[in-house]
Order: structure tokens, then sequence, then C-alpha cells
């Protein structure tokens, strides 16, 4: 049949460096890299993913129809964030009192006067954090 | 038109041009496919076009994660503290080992090994069952410390409500990963149990190789729920 069949060392290998890159992004955890440690992890995620789904998947020997459905899963996850994100993160731009800075996330609202001091006050302080819409 | 109803009249007929030899096929070839090669790609595309789907349906609960992340940033670093890193890393390279050994058993049937199938089969269920043994204890110690959102939890401290919502993402994402993994040990059981009874062949592989599709999905998707988890947040207490 059609399929490819790769040699052994080679799924060795990728277990390899998959075993690598989960000690890597394990190590990096402890490391506090500010606004850095989420972006540093994902693309450890995503090498990862990718190895996975090129050597165990196959699909490096896959038709190229196949390939263009492995892209398009991706294309539409990015389609979901970036729009959903564009949406919340750009709400109360050009609303909010004191403009795009004031905003912050575009959606935190100050705590009601007359929640603050009742019963679980520490809670409701958090809870004022929460977005009015 | 009545042309290629006429073609097709007789199910057994395969224009020599397409069946590959004297019309004679491979048992597990459809009638409807020209060829074996054809087959396969067909179930690859198809297997590919669901997996697309699985990962719209953890695409909406990452997008909730995503947005939620972005608002309360200090109940996500809480909350992740409160996630056993050492568990999580073990459960991480567990299914990494599954990964490898599901790819072994797809190989071993490629070149009509079934003794060989058949053992790296059963050591792909062991991981995996390995993972979901983990998994349970971690979900034990968390409805023991009341960290299970609900009318239950406590949490103390000024971000307990924001991190409830953490922990509502760590156990729908986790327990959505964690059916998967039982759907995959069932699924595997039955490969087990076809190559048992010599199903397979280098020629005609296919069940196999796709719940080894499915299986590196469901790797996959834990290679992304472990860091966004277990490790993304943890780094703002450090420093």
């Amino acid at each position: 049949m059609s399929g490819h069949i790769s040699p052994k060392s080679t799924y060795y290998a990728i277990f390899g460096a998959l075993m690598v890159l989960t000690g890597v992004t394990v190590a990096v955890a402890f490391v506090n890299l500010g606004t850095f440690n989420f972006p540093v992890a994902l693309a450890i995620a995503i090498t990862k993913a990718t190895l996975v789904i090129l050597f165990f998947m196959h699909v490096k020997y896959s038709s190229r129809l196949t390939k263009l459905f492995v892209g398009m899963a991706f294309f539409f996850l990015f389609v979901l964030f970036g729009l959903t994100m564009t949406d919340y993160l750009s709400r109360g731009l050009h609303t909010y009192p004191g403009g795009a800075a004031g905003a912050g996330y575009g959606v935190r609202t100050p705590a009601p006067a007359h929640e603050a001091g009742s019963e679980g006050g520490a809670d409701r302080e958090g809870e004022a954090a929460a977005p009015a819409h | 038109m009545s042309d290629a109803a006429a073609a097709h009249a007789d199910p057994h007929e395969h224009p020599p041009s397409h069946g590959g030899g004297a019309g004679a096929h491979h048992p597990a070839q459809q009638h409807h496919f020209d060829s074996l090669a054809q087959q396969h790609e067909a179930a690859t595309l198809g297997m590919w076009l669901f997996l697309v789907t699985e990962v719209m349906f953890f695409g909406g609960l990452l997008m909730a994660y995503l947005l939620y992340r972005v608002w309360y940033p200090e109940a996500w670093s809480e909350g992740s503290l409160d996630l056993d890193i050492v568990l999580g890393g073990t459960n991480t390279a567990v299914l990494i080992a599954s990964s490898l050994t599901m790819a072994f058993a797809v190989r071993s049937a490629q070149v009509g090994k079934h003794r060989a199938t058949i053992v790296w089969l059963i050591l792909t269920m062991a991981f995996g069952l390995t993972f979901l043994v983990i998994k349970f204890f971690e979900y034990k110690h968390k409805f023991e410390l009341h960290h299970v959102p609900g009318y239950d939890f406590v949490y103390p401290g000024p971000h307990g409500r924001q991190v409830e919502i953490f922990f509502s993402l760590y156990f729908s994402l986790t327990g959505l990963h964690a059916v998967h993994m039982i759907i995959g040990v069932a699924l595997l059981s039955v490969m087990t149990w076809m190559a048992y009874r010599r199903r397979f062949s280098p020629e005609w592989y296919t069940p196999i190789e796709m719940s080894g599709l499915y299986w590196h999905f469901v790797d996959i998707v834990w290679i992304f729920l472990f860091p966004l988890l277990y490790l993304v947040d943890r780094a703002q207490h450090f420093g």
C-alpha cells in the first residue's frame, strides 16, 4: 500500500526530542520571564505538536490535500481566538473614561460602594473586577 | 449520465486501468474505491476532517481559558500553583511514551508483525491507563481540598471566585481530555482484538492507523493542556 514506513530510529529521535522539550518547558516554568512565560511555553508546545503531527501522524509523508486539512484545523482555531480576542480586548477602548489606558482590558468596572464591607468582603472585592456587559 | 450508471451496474466490474490487476482485489477493498491506495487516502482524509472538528471542540474551551486568563491573571497564577507539577509532568511523559508505542504498533502492522503489533498496542493501553490512574488521584486530591467548583468550593484569599473559574476550566478541559483517553483505550482494545484475529496485513492496516491518529491527537491536546494549566502562570510567584 502507499503508506510510508518510517525507520524505528526516527520514532526514537522524535520521542527523545519531545521528552527534552517537556523538560525545558517545565524548567522555564520556574523562571520568571514576566509576560514571556506564556509565549515561550506556547512556542515549545507548538514545536512538540508539530513533531507529533509530522512524524508520528505521518503528515510529512501524506498527500497535499491531507496537509491542507491539517493546516485548516489550526487556521480556524486562529480565527476563533483572533476574532474573539480583538472584540473583547478592544471593548471600551474608545468609550471608557480615560481612554485605552484606563480601559486596561476594556471591561473592568469599579466596585459598587454598597458592596464594600458586606459579608465576604474580600471575595466581593475580587468579584467587582468582573466584566459588566 | 446513463453511461456512468451503466458502467456501475455490475458492482464487480473493475476497469483494468483502475483495479490493479485482472479484476482481483484485496478483500478489505470496498467496491466504490478504485484501489486500496485510494481507499486509504479517503480514510486518512476523513479521519483528519474529524480531527479538525475535534480541534474546534477543544478550541471553544481553550478560547474561554484564554479570555478569563486575560481578565483574571492573579487567579490563574494562584490556581496553577495548586496543581501538582510532578503528577502533571509524569503524565506528560507517560502520554509521550504512549505515542511512541502507538507509532510502533502502527509500524508493526505496516510490516506485518502480528505479535509485535499486539504487544505495542497493549503497552499503549497500559500507558493510557497509567495516565488515567494518575489523573484520578489528582482529581481525588482536588475533591479533598474542596477545589471542585460548585456549592462545596472553598478557596481562601481575595480571588476565590475567579480561582473557581480557573478550576471550572481545569476540570472541563482535563475531563474532556480524559473522556477522549477512555475512548482511545476502548478503540485500541478493539484494535488488539482485530490484530489477534490477524485482520491486518501490510496491504491493509487502515483501522489501526486511524486509531493511531486519534491517539496522537489526544496526546497533542495534553501537550497544550499541561503548560497552559500547570506551568505558564506559575513563575509569577518567583522573583
